[in-house]
């Protein structure tokens, strides 16, 4: 089919418009899957960076590092994405007659990023946060105790036993971002040239068919696989976290499942 | 200032806050009650009605909540018309789905074609408000189903010693001691649901994303007495702050109920709030 990589702009530029066809569906939305897939792998790589930092920032003793950390986390948890997404969106269209340089910003690969970005931030730097909080007192004493301080105390023991506590948590908010990447394109970021994700041609269909039962079914089929494969991939690390402990001490990957941010 | 905040079309946007504050205080209870429903059947002892509450549970969970929101509003409002059809029109002989449209008699349509714009506007709203019921309820029923295992086994057990039947320790025994284990869950749940408000926006009410999308566009002088630019970005910070404050003022609500539950309950919690006084 010549709708493969319609997502990105590839192949046949019209949409279909009657006789749709089930492989149709499959394939274009399936093809949508691919800005999901962008967006949520881009924004939990950067996130987690982020996300560290802050955990950090919220953890400290100064005034100074602490309370924007927390503020930080406040506002991206305590509202709703949605209205985030719209926010960013009009106040990058602000901008954009400001000053030239934010043009790129109002387009859903650079902008709708940030707001994924920041927000994935935030929640797991929660996460994070209450990882550090959970260390156990004796492997920072030991650590002391070994001449360890300071950065390399953080490096080789603070930070690998935060993300061993965290993991499963991790998990749980990775699919969650996965989500929550198809709010993108019905939040005010334009789907330029039709170029949507997997939940933009989903909803193309079932408005072209008046049949939401063909499109929203692979939709669910196609992120139950994905949620499937960050499963397997995050269980992998898990794995290699854990590797120091005996295998009936380890934790187990516990399923909460996702609900809207 | 004053005179633009409370043009007309500004306190159609307070009535949509106002319409928020309502779905919120519909849906709870109801999510709540299918929670309780789908969280009890879940518990049955009969395998089909087991069945069906696990099922329920399993399905909704599963998938990213927006795509049942667009999902299930154009079900329900199918099945909904399709049962009217099938009611009212006997004698209709052209099958229901023809190729790619939905078809139904003219008194089928729901709501009807010359119903007022009130009824329209309402029926919407209902659908919106049955669909956040019905995936709020799985979530709901999901923490109710875990609460109602959290309660210590003693405490059935006892109940049985005293010769309570099954139903009486359900409703006497376990109920009343399972919130304090579901309010943390439910708690965050009443969380999510209220950021999951602006979705009601999908579901083609006029709610208040529309009505700031509306009120914050470019106006001329010629359609209005308070031109102004692109003010769309000042609309949604507005929204954003009154998220934020409403999240806040529930947490503290939250708090203070946790508080007044674990009173006497036989959990750490409740221990300690017994010994703190003394």
């Amino acid at each position: 089919m010549d709708y493969g990589l319609r997502a990105v702009g590839i192949g046949e530029r019209l949409l279909p418009r009657d006789d749709f066809t089930l492989c149709q569906q499959i394939t274009l939305i399936g093809s949508g899957m691919i800005w999901n897939i962008y967006f949520g792998v881009l924004a939990l790589i950067f996130g987690f960076l982020l996300a560290t930092a802050v955990a950090m920032g919220k953890n400290s003793t100064s005034n100074l590092t602490r309370k924007p950390s927390e503020w930080f986390i406040f506002v991206f948890r305590g509202s709703p994405l949605f209205i985030q997404f719209f926010f960013a969106y009009f106040l990058f269209l602000q901008l954009k007659g400001v000053h030239p340089f934010f043009d790129p910003f109002t387009a859903a690969w650079l902008g709708a990023l940030i707001v994924l970005f920041l927000n994935t931030a935030a929640y797991s730097a929660e996460i994070f946060h209450g990882a550090l909080q959970s260390i156990p007192k004796g492997e920072v004493e030991a650590a002391d105790a070994y001449g360890l301080s300071g950065w390399p105390r953080f490096k080789r023991v603070v930070w690998p036993t935060m993300l061993r506590l965290a993991w499963p948590a991790y998990t749980n908010e990775a699919i969650f971002l996965f989500h929550a990447t198809t709010l993108v394109f019905f939040s005010g970021f334009p789907a330029w040239q039709q170029r949507g994700d997997a939940l933009y041609y989903a909803n193309y269909f079932a408005d072209k068919t008046f049949n939401p039962f063909i499109p929203y079914p692979i939709l669910a089929a196609y992120f139950i696989l994905l949620t499937l494969v960050i499963i397997s991939l995050f269980g992998l690390v898990n794995r290699r976290l854990n590797r120091h402990l005996p295998a009936n001490t380890r934790q187990k990957m516990k399923l909460r499942m996702n609900l809207i941010r | 200032m004053a005179c633009y905040l409370t043009t007309g079309k500004h306190m159609s946007i307070y009535w949509s806050v106002l319409t928020v504050l309502l779905l919120l205080a519909i849906t709870a209870p109801a999510a709540l009650a299918f929670g309780f429903a789908g969280a009890s059947a879940a518990r049955s002892r009969i395998a089909p009605v087991s069945w069906v509450g696990r099922g329920y549970i399993a399905i909704v969970r599963g998938v990213p909540d927006i795509a049942f929101f667009l999902f299930f509003v154009i079900a329900l409002d199918q099945a909904i018309e399709y049962l009217r059809h099938r009611a009212l029109c006997p004698d209709w002989s052209e099958p229901v789905r023809q190729g790619n449209d939905f078809v139904v008699c003219a008194a089928a349509k729901m709501p009807l074609g010359n119903a007022p714009q009130w009824v329209h506007e309402t029926y919407g709203f209902s659908i919106a408000v049955l669909t956040f019921a019905i995936v709020f309820g799985a979530f709901a029923a999901n923490v109710l189903f875990g609460a109602m295992r959290a309660v210590p086994k003693a405490q059935l057990e006892t109940a049985e010693a005293y010769g309570m039947s099954p139903r009486q320790t359900f409703w006497r025994v376990m109920v009343p001691q399972m919130w304090v284990f579901a309010l943390p869950g439910l708690s965050n749940l009443w969380m999510v649901l209220i950021k999951a408000t602006p979705l009601l926006f999908l579901l083609g009410v006029e709610d208040i994303v529309y009505w700031a999308r509306e009120l914050g566009g470019t106006k001329t002088s010629r359609f209005t007495e308070y031109p102004h630019g692109d003010w769309r970005m000042w609309y949604f910070l507005a929204l954003l702050i009154f998220y934020l404050i409403f999240t806040r003022a529930s947490e503290i609500v939250l708090d203070r109920l946790m508080t007044r539950l674990t009173r006497g309950q036989a959990t750490t919690g409740g221990e300690a709030q017994r010994k703190a006084p003394a």
